[in-house]
């Protein structure tokens, strides 16, 4: 349902993402690794239709991205790295003004709200503001945004960033409950939740794929973990743009 | 109905914070203040307001305006919920034309809220309220042309405060070169300052904005605040497309 090939993001002269191809079917989960300044978020914005491509294509269940953008868009949901949010609003308010821009209205909207807060467990906090939320809550609120017109295709860059312990792995639950029914591709520099959450992951350094598979051919790959395999393709430290 | 929807957003948004209300009432006391003060309200019985009410309203406005929407589009680069607009399947337009309308109803709101004033000449006297409500018009063009550099300007930067400063400088620009005092002085430096004097004029805001406030609104004084208004959000959205690349 995430048909990516070729694709290619230039910031000036720098090579951000290079050549990337890639596909996530309905019911996978693909784990998108790779250390920071890797490319993984300038990959998802552009799959996500935020950027455009510098070369190559991008279709979300058939429709082209740069081509239908509009149409292309209505089958994503996409959590962003920093989760942004309008720290004015209350989560509920903010679950409905999202609602409305993806053309709920109605009582579709009410229960897309409903919903969303109930798979996020953000009950308690649904008339608070969200500037007086902590982080754990902010992320699950853009969490929750992502998911009120159940999407097709979820997008997710680092969802469980900022998370306690607790809070992590109820996402990871999550992921891999909603990755049942969805194409799912998710970014993370965290190596467990390759195995706890991914059906398939790859390995992403200085925005080309060093390594593909599920995790245990990558864990094989590696010679019996993760880390050395992860630490043998990457590199240490990506210079600075 | 996408521009509906953040509108209303961006319109509660301003009335849950501090800063709309605070410079709502500052502006509805300043402005009232100066026709009483410098704009010698009682002696020169003005009952159009053109000269005591009106005079000052772009000097206030310059500074204003820009101070309620500096971070109409600089804080949505700053905080990133411009990655949700630019994700979620809505036109770039829609959201530039409902934040726009959301702040130009905070300022409708502001200039209703002098009709004190309004009702004082009517007390006071028999004012030509066609020309009052003309010279209403006139401020309210006023505060669309320098809320449309507002929000041109936000959409380049992600700090607040240099998106104030920029546009404040823009609109007093705008503003002075056009201003009485300022114009007579260039107009002392010799004969060959006419042509200065004219362009300045054309150029300023206060040619256009006096005009109204004498009850005359020109399709000329219509096409420099449209025109104004159209060419920066259009730009907006120029630049927010083009940031991205
Ligand atoms: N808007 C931009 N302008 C210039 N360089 C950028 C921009 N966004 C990202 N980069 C660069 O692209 C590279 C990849 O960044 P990113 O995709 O954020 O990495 P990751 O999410 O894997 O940590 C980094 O070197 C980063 O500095
Ligand atoms: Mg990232």
């Amino acid at each position: 349902m995430i048909e990516v090939t070729g694709l290619t993001k230039r910031f000036g002269s720098k090579v951000a993402v290079d050549d990337l191809s890639f596909s996530v079917n309905k019911g996978e989960v693909l784990g998108f690794l790779g250390p920071n300044g890797a490319g993984k978020s300038t990959t998802m914005r552009m799959v996500t239709g935020f950027l455009p491509v510098s070369a190559g294509k991008i279709k979300i269940c058939g429709i082209s991205m740069t081509g239908r953008p509009k149409a292309a868009k209505r089958k994503i949901g996409y959590l962003p790295e920093s989760a942004p949010l309008y720290k004015d609003m209350t989560v509920q308010g903010f679950l409905k003004f999202c609602a409305s821009l993806r053309g709920l209205g109605g009582s579709a909207r009410r229960q897309a709200v409903e919903k969303s807060i109930e798979t996020c467990f953000l009950e308690n906090v649904a008339r608070q503001s969200i500037g007086t939320l902590s982080k754990g809550y902010r992320h699950r609120t853009c969490l929750a945004q992502s998911l009120l017109h159940d999407p097709e295709v979820l997008v997710l860059d680092e969802p469980t960033d900022g998370l306690d312990p607790n809070q992590k792995l109820e996402v990871r639950k999550l992921i891999k409950n909603l990755g049942k029914e969805k194409a799912i591709l998710f970014s993370t520099h965290i190596l467990e939740e390759v195995t706890a959450a991914c059906t398939r992951a790859v390995i992403v350094d200085q925005g080309v794929i060093v390594a593909d598979g599920t995790p245990e051919q990558l864990t094989k790959e590696g010679g019996g973990s993760l880390y050395d395999l992860f630490h043998k393709v990457t590199t240490f430290e990506t210079p600075a743009a | 109905m996408n521009t509906l929807t953040i509108f209303k957003r961006e319109l509660t948004s301003y009335f849950t914070q501090p800063t709309a209300y605070a410079i709502v009432i500052i502006f509805g006391f300043l402005s009232i203040l100066l026709a009483f003060t410098i704009g010698n309200f009682w002696a020169i019985d003005d009952a159009s307001l053109h000269g005591s009410f009106f005079r000052s309203i772009p000097l206030l406005l310059m500074i204003l305006v820009p101070a309620v929407s500096m971070r109409q589009w600089s804080d949505e680069h700053y905080t990133g919920t411009i990655e949700l607009l630019g994700t979620f399947p809505i036109n770039l337009r829609s959201a530039i034309w409902g934040k726009f309308l959301a702040s130009a109803m905070v300022w409708a709101l502001a200039l209703a809220l002098t009709f004190p004033i309004v009702s004082a000449v009517n007390y006071l006297g028999d004012p030509d309220n066609w020309t009052i409500f003309s010279g209403y018009l006139g401020s309210f063009l006023v505060c669309l042309t320098f809320l449309a550099i507002t929000t041109l300007v936000s959409a380049f930067t992600r700090d607040q405060v240099v998106a104030l400063i920029v546009s404040v400088a823009i609109c007093c620009l705008l503003t002075i070169c056009g201003w009485e005092p300022v114009i007579n002085e260039v107009r002392r430096t010799g004969p060959d300052a006419a042509q200065a004097v004219d362009i300045m004029t054309k150029f300023g805001i206060y040619s256009h904005f006096f005009e109204a406030t004498l009850g005359k609104i020109s399709i000329t004084s219509l096409l420099y605040f449209f025109g104004l208004i159209i060419i920066c959000l259009l730009g907006t959205n120029l630049v927010l497309k083009s940031q991205r690349a």
